[in-house]
């Protein structure tokens, strides 16, 4: 029987010639991240353990996305605190300042992830690397901090579930639609556990920005993580990124895969996450008549140049509605600088949006546009719990940037085809 | 024997019941991520779901919930804010799986017991065997038995979550060292 690739990348990183699935086996990995919001626990809990350095700290890296430039006192304290560390330990991999820019999108921009890696980070949405075909997973603060110690984690060896998408999509029908129609089927736990793989003559066709798109949202679904075959569209992105050399790991034809589910994607329209769960999935048609306070493009879901595309494509020549704030964050300098070279940053201000610096901004409720009592967001981001980007009262809807441009402008959620 | 921790041997408590699907930030909301204090944190403990949880609270008590606790967000902080209230378990019928590993890694017992959630009520008070390995609801006949958790797991739980684990094993290691240096 072949293997699936998360079971190729596990063997390659536990130094046992075959695994089984629910198998518990420690790994090593070949990189481990961490940011403003949660280093500083992970540290306190090191400094806790007795061994004064990290085991390699040259496989560490720090981004400091969440809360930065810092919002406030606590989070320059938690950057002072982090950059102590990375100097004491050693660790030049810091990204702060105009260097700055959402982590799980600074990493594969910067070629440092490659087809076969096995990936720790502190955040739930690390497995939005695993688009370019690396075993990618998020852990809480005090396993990132015995794992700089050891140099390895336990895991227990998932079982992968096949999410197969053929067709055609529509127009204005992205990654991100894909990945809530999938939601809408499997529920919010329904891959709780697994890697969730994505195959398909639809996910070949797509760019590499949208592909992280769906192995991000993946996470809503429960999965300890997700990948994605490396074909030529992904070769390519890393030819002009990465040096070093890699081994590509796809899955065997004959793998066992727990599960699979196929997805016609033809006849869909954009879709959309109602409140209050990422599951709560629409097509667009049933969500015209609502009313929004705020559009926000960003988050490491959707602030890739492609999304920043396609929301200045629909925006071009209009202005956003005067009861609606429209917010505008590229994911990583790398992309604000390519969108200013486009003429994308000077769309969305002649529109009457707001820009703002590389940063998950307002996504998980910290800075730049928190919502108030009963107001109501359409928004790129990945989850739309209560309470996720401001009062408990307030409701977040999940779109693909196209749908919220054209929002923005008609100041209720709408589809692009309105404008156009 | 089912579940070794280091201390506990019988956990009881009366129940705090919640429903499915309740999320890492809804146990312990955005604004607080910046607070160090566990209690300073405890304060604002399932502030997200709206109800008088954190005030009310009683050091022993029992989470009792649905499907998928503590989903979405990685945020440690949400079982130090648990921990912090100084309830003595969280009985789910499954747990999101960055919270459970959390869970283990801080000393926070944890149980993944259907039936049971099925049928308690709030305000019940329910008993733990760790020894034996079943939960009984105060007043009511039926025996609920849990499942044992992999070795490595019941490791952690044992030296009172990873950070003891790890420093046991790190000591070991440099005590070896050590040795043949010598």
């Amino acid at each position: 029987m072949g293997m699936t690739a998360t079971e190729k990348i596990i063997v390659k990183h536990c130094g046992k010639n075959s695994i089984s699935v629910g198998e518990i086996i420690e790994v090593t990995y070949d990189m481990i991240y961490s940011h403003d919001n949660a280093a500083p626990l992970a540290i306190s809990q090191f400094k806790k353990l007795p061994c004064n350095h990290i085991k390699d700290a040259s496989k560490v890296s720090f981004f400091f996305d969440h809360c930065t430039p810092n919002k406030d006192i606590d989070t320059a304290e938690h950057c002072r605190v982090i950059k102590e560390f990375a100097e004491n330990q050693g660790i030049e991999s810091l990204y702060e300042g105009g260097r700055a820019g959402i982590q799980h999108m600074m990493i594969p921009e910067l070629g440092m992830v490659t087809p076969g890696d096995l990936i720790m980070g502190n955040d739930s949405h690390t497995p939005t690397l695993g688009a370019i075909g690396a075993l990618a997973m998020g852990f809480g603060s005090t396993d990132i901090a015995a794992a700089w110690a050891t140099g390895k984690t336990w895991l227990r060896v998932p079982k992968t579930i096949k999410l197969l998408f053929e067709g055609i999509p529509r127009k204005w029908v992205s990654g991100k639609d894909l990945i809530l129609f999938a939601l809408r089927t499997i529920g919010i736990n329904g891959a709780a556990y697994m890697v969730v793989e994505f195959a398909g003559s639809t996910i070949a066709a797509l760019s590499m920005n949208q592909r992280f798109t769906m192995c991000n949202m993946a996470v809503e679904m429960g999965a300890k993580s997700a990948i994605m075959p490396v074909d030529s569209v992904a070769q390519d992105y890393l030819s002009s990124r990465v040096t070093k050399n890699y081994t590509i790991t796809n899955s065997d034809n004959d793998a066992d895969f727990a599960e699979e589910i196929k997805f016609k994607v033809d006849q869909l329209e954009p879709q959309i996450a109602f409140p209050h769960l990422p599951s709560n999935v629409k097509p667009v048609s049933k969500a015209s008549h609502i009313r929004i306070d705020q559009c926000f493009i960003g988050s490491c879901s959707n602030a890739w140049l492609d999304d920043l595309r396609i929301a200045a494509k629909v925006l071009k020549g209009h202005t956003i509605h005067p009861k609606v704030r429209m917010i505008v964050i590229p994911g990583t300098p790398q992309i604000y600088l390519k969108a200013l070279n486009e003429g994308l940053i000077k769309v969305f201000c002649a529109a009457g949006a707001v820009i703002g610096p590389p940063t998950c901004g307002p996504c998980g409720g910290n800075h730049f546009g928190i919502l108030g009592k009963g107001e109501r967001a359409i928004a790129t981001i990945n989850r739309n719990y209560p309470g996720r980007m401001g009062h408990p009262e307030s409701e977040i809807y999940l779109a693909n940037p196209s749908v919220v441009s054209a929002s923005a402008v008609l100041g209720r959620i709408a589809s692009p085809e309105e404008l156009m | 024997m089912v579940f070794i921790h280091k201390k506990i041997i019988n956990i009881q408590g009366r129940v705090w019941k919640f429903g499915d699907d309740v999320n890492s930030g809804a146990i312990l909301p955005n604004p607080y991520l910046g607070l160090n204090d566990v209690k300073k944190l405890a304060e604002h403990c399932m502030e997200g779901v709206g109800n008088d949880f954190s005030s009310k609270v009683r050091s022993k008590d029992i989470i009792v919930a649905g499907e998928n606790f503590g989903c979405g967000s990685s945020r440690e902080k949400a079982v130090l804010a648990i921990l912090g209230c100084k309830v003595s378990c969280v009985i789910a019928k499954s747990f999101a799986r960055i919270f459970f590993r959390n869970a283990i890694n801080n000393g926070l017992p944890i149980f993944e017991i259907p039936i049971l959630v099925d049928n308690v009520k709030q305000g019940n008070v329910v008993k733990i065997d760790l020894f034996n390995g079943f939960a009984k609801i105060e007043g009511n006949e039926s025996v609920y038995s849990f499942e044992t958790y992999p070795e490595i797991i019941q490791s952690i739980i044992n030296k009172g979550g990873l950070i003891p684990f790890v420093s046991a094993k790190l000591l070991i290691k440099k005590g070896k060292e050590n040795k043949n240096g010598k």
